[in-house]
């Protein structure tokens, strides 16, 4: 048996600095109330710099500055604000690896991913709004769509860049200014976005970044003065954020939890089959909204499809995140390797059988090997809740009714899949899927031109496509 | 239980032509018991009261049936019931649907033009011209069944090897907060275009002015409308409202006939399930008469997922194909 020699990505790509300041007004500053909260490399634990922790003062500030820009942002002709973010784009393929390393860095996601997903996609996203900002009129919501105004942005940790970038590239597109808060384990990417903004000659106040925790979250989304808002994450906050908002006039859109079905007819390709339910479910250590985690295998495959499975993930590389051949990276936080190693617990206790590859784990770090639970019914916890963590559920079914009314028995409606070499199948199924993406013979594609966003309790809105700018407009 | 009139009727003042002055030789006219409309069937309220409802000047119209919670959640399971086949439908049978209901309301024009003075207190003529806005309206949303998905939907080019399309569908059952004032037109307003695009719809009517709804349910009920795609409840709107909007087998509510305080209330409830909220829109403002004004496609588009479906377009070979 061969063995994979390392192949590090040099950590010299990026300079981080010992400390960051909130940007708000096009300057980086201390926190009103000089608070600070460490970032930690979540493979290795090791400190990588001390952020500034915003508060209600700072989201007043940001909110204030975003405000005050938002007349010359918005009265800019389209052609000036696509320059822009053209240039916004750019600067971040010019600066995509050093980027890739820090986000690989502070999230403890693959390099791999970092420099083949999440970086190109984030420049696409830019680059795709940016010919928007000059086109608005046909875009379909009348001649003059106006923008909202001050938008506040609140994203999470599993894609930290990427979510920036679905947040701010149609916001600015449209001429609204914005305050975003990163989350308060993956601050430093958007940090170097700020950089990013002040290399494009960005005018001061259009975009501003509060790093913090959740109770900045909530003033942003409170505060009077903010127009829009925008959130990705827990389906829990979302319901909270959307009670917040009652009331208010503000425009809303929640990207939330998922529960994905990916499932299997008898006559798919099996190892296609395969290479999809390990990139549905392994992408990004399972931390993904849209992840595949319950896969709904026809019964007369599903020993086969078990096996192969099983052989391919005793096959992946988990380790250092910043090792080229890393398949599987850190879980990004203590906090969410508790939750996931709660719920495989809870797997166990209520009798579904676990599998975990064979993979030997690092002494430090968060991490949790990729694993799988058969015996599973739609009644189990496993079945049912988001893990957002490396772990499939199984289930079976006989009949494609089956198969769709497993499928959409889940309070979330956001991703599934469908592998078949039926087209009929496939289009008979999708139609019958409530989600709001269904990818068939493929999974976890994405877009800038395609709309994304759920169903049910998954959240309403779409980001992406001609669809993602009627959230940022006043239509 | 029927709630004290706040104007009592008086005998003396004949109101209405459904209640001619008893005269000597004179024909009695036959009132109509006014009902809910729910699953198709035309049921009293569970609850057995009923509400006086009167005309602009306080004459008696009638009894509604007050609709209870128990009301508000029979109309959720049946319009649950109707939405597989009404979503499953084709865009064009709805389309015919939606026009047979213009066809069956142009035919009972007359009665309408009456219920409609009746309920808003206009003349004659202006009660006409909002019995024909809204029999153009069915007309207009029927032609809009088989091409919002056109205009909304579209294949997005991918930069990869796929292809991928993204069509609107219905988000399912949707419960909708008829406006307070414009009983016939604003009600068509808010409903055809929750129907058209394939949901369900629990519709709350006006509370002050619900015959002329409750009279469109024994349309809808002749044209070929299948049953409990629409439910039509009467009663206080507070009242039928909280339920739907707590409920949760309810996927979006329109609030257009809430005031502000009970919009934000309702709006909060609905937070519980993550319903799709329409907001009170200008037009249901004081004077209430904007309804006449080119709806646009915001309140088709209001109830509408987005569904993209991905697919791999395979590769034709190292060398491509040319030819």
């Amino acid at each position: 048996m061969f063995a994979y020699a390392p192949a590090p990505e040099s950590r010299g790509h990026v300079d981080i600095a010992p400390s960051y300041g909130l940007f708000i007004d096009g300057e980086f500053t201390d926190a009103a109330d000089g608070r600070v909260f460490k970032t930690v490399s979540p493979a290795t634990e090791e400190v990588l710099s001390e952020v500034a922790q915003a508060g209600a003062a700072d989201v007043e500030r940001a909110v204030r500055a975003a405000r005050a820009a938002f007349p010359g942002w918005s009265g800019l002709p389209g052609a000036e604000r696509a320059k822009y973010l053209f240039r916004i784009a750019r600067i971040i393929q010019e600066r995509a690896r050093e980027l890739a390393v820090l986000e690989t860095l502070d999230n403890g996601k693959p390099i791999r991913e970092t420099r083949d997903a999440d970086l190109p996609l984030v420049a696409a996203h830019f680059f795709y709004y940016a010919g928007w900002a000059d086109k608005l009129p046909h875009a379909g919501f009348g001649q003059n769509p106006r923008p909202l105004g001050v938008a506040g942005q609140v994203i999470p940790w599993n894609f930290p860049l990427l979510m920036l970038a679905w947040k701010i590239a149609p916001a600015l597109a449209t001429g609204n200014t914005v305050v975003l808060k990163p989350a308060e384990t993956t601050p430093l990417s958007a940090l170097f976005f700020a950089g990013v903004c002040r290399q494009a000659g960005l005018p001061k106040g259009v975009v501003n970044i509060l790093p913090g925790y959740g109770d900045a979250g909530a003033a942003l989304v409170a505060h009077p003065d903010v127009n829009k808002v925008a959130f990705t994450g827990s389906t829990a906050v979302g319901k909270e954020i959307a009670r917040t908002v009652a009331g208010t006039g503000k425009k809303l859109t929640l990207e939330l939890g998922g529960k994905g079905a990916n499932i299997v007819f008898d006559d798919a390709p099996v190892d296609q089959a395969v290479e999809g339910i390990v990139g549905g479910i392994f992408f990004n250590q399972g931390q993904v909204c849209c992840a595949g985690s319950r896969l709904l295998v026809q019964e007369s495959i599903a020993d086969e499809l078990l096996d192969s499975l099983k052989r391919r993930l005793a096959t992946l590389r988990l380790g250092d995140p910043l090792d080229k051949n890393t398949d599987i990276g850190a879980i990004n936080s203590a906090e969410q390797l508790a939750r996931i190693t709660r719920l495989a617990e809870t797997g166990e206790a209520e009798g579904a059988e676990r599998w975990t590859a064979p993979c030997e784990l690092p002494s430090s770090g968060y991490w949790f090997a990729p694993t799988l639970f058969t015996n599973v019914s739609q009644a189990h916890t496993v079945a049912r809740d988001e893990i957002f963590g490396p772990v499939l559920s199984v289930l079976t079914f006989r009949t494609p009714d089956e198969a769709v009314a497993k499928a959409n028995n889940s309070q979330y409606g956001l991703s599934a899949g469908i592998w078949t070499e039926k087209g009929s199948r496939i289009l008979a199924v999708a139609n019958k899927l409530r989600a709001g993406v269904v990818w068939s013979n493929t999974f976890n594609k994405f877009d800038p031109t395609s709309p994304f966003g759920g169903y049910k309790e998954s959240g309403f809105g779409r980001e992406g496509g001609r669809h993602g700018l009627e959230a940022y407009l006043d239509v | 239980m029927s709630e004290p009139s706040a104007t009592p009727t008086t005998p003396e003042t004949p109101a209405t032509p459904a209640a001619p002055a008893a005269s000597a030789g004179a024909r009695l006219g036959v009132l109509k018991t006014y009902k809910l409309y729910v699953g198709g069937k035309f049921p009293r309220s569970e609850s057995g009261r009923v509400y006086e409802v009167t005309d602009s000047r306080g004459g008696w119209l009638a009894n509604a049936p007050r609709a209870s919670r128990k009301d508000a959640r029979d109309a959720v399971v049946a319009a649950r019931k109707a939405f597989g086949g009404w979503s499953g439908a084709t865009a064009y049978n709805r389309g015919q649907i939606l026009y047979r209901v213009a066809e069956m309301l142009e035919g009972r024009r007359e009665q309408f033009v009456r219920e409609v003075a009746d309920a808003e207190g206009l003349p004659g003529a202006e009660a006409a011209a909002q019995v024909d806005a809204a029999i153009d309206r069915w007309v207009w949303y029927a032609g809009w069944t088989d091409k919002i998905a056109q205009v909304v939907g579209g294949g997005n080019p991918v930069a990869g090897p796929y292809f991928n399309l993204s069509t609107p569908e219905p988000t399912g059952v949707v419960a909708v907060l008829a406006p307070q004032r414009s009983a016939l037109l604003g009600l068509v307003s808010v409903l055809a275009p929750v129907i058209a695009t394939g949901n369900t719809a629990v519709l709350v009517a006006s509370e002050h002015a619900p015959l002329p709804a409750l009279s469109l349910a024994e349309v809808l009920a002749t044209s070929d409308l299948p049953g409990g795609v629409v439910n039509v409840l009467s009663g206080r709107t507070a009242e039928i409202a909280a339920p739907l909007a707590a409920h949760q087998d309810v996927n979006a509510i329109d609030l257009t006939g809430a005031d502000a305080g009970l919009a934000k209330e309702l709006e909060t409830a609905a937070a519980d399930n993550l319903k799709r909220v329409l907001r009170p829109q200008p037009v249901d403002g004081p004077d209430g008469h904007g309804w006449t004004a080119d709806p646009g496609t915001g309140r088709l588009t209001a109830f509408l997922e987005t569904k993209t479906v991905w697919h791999p377009t395979g590769a034709l070979g190292v060398s491509g194909s040319s030819y």
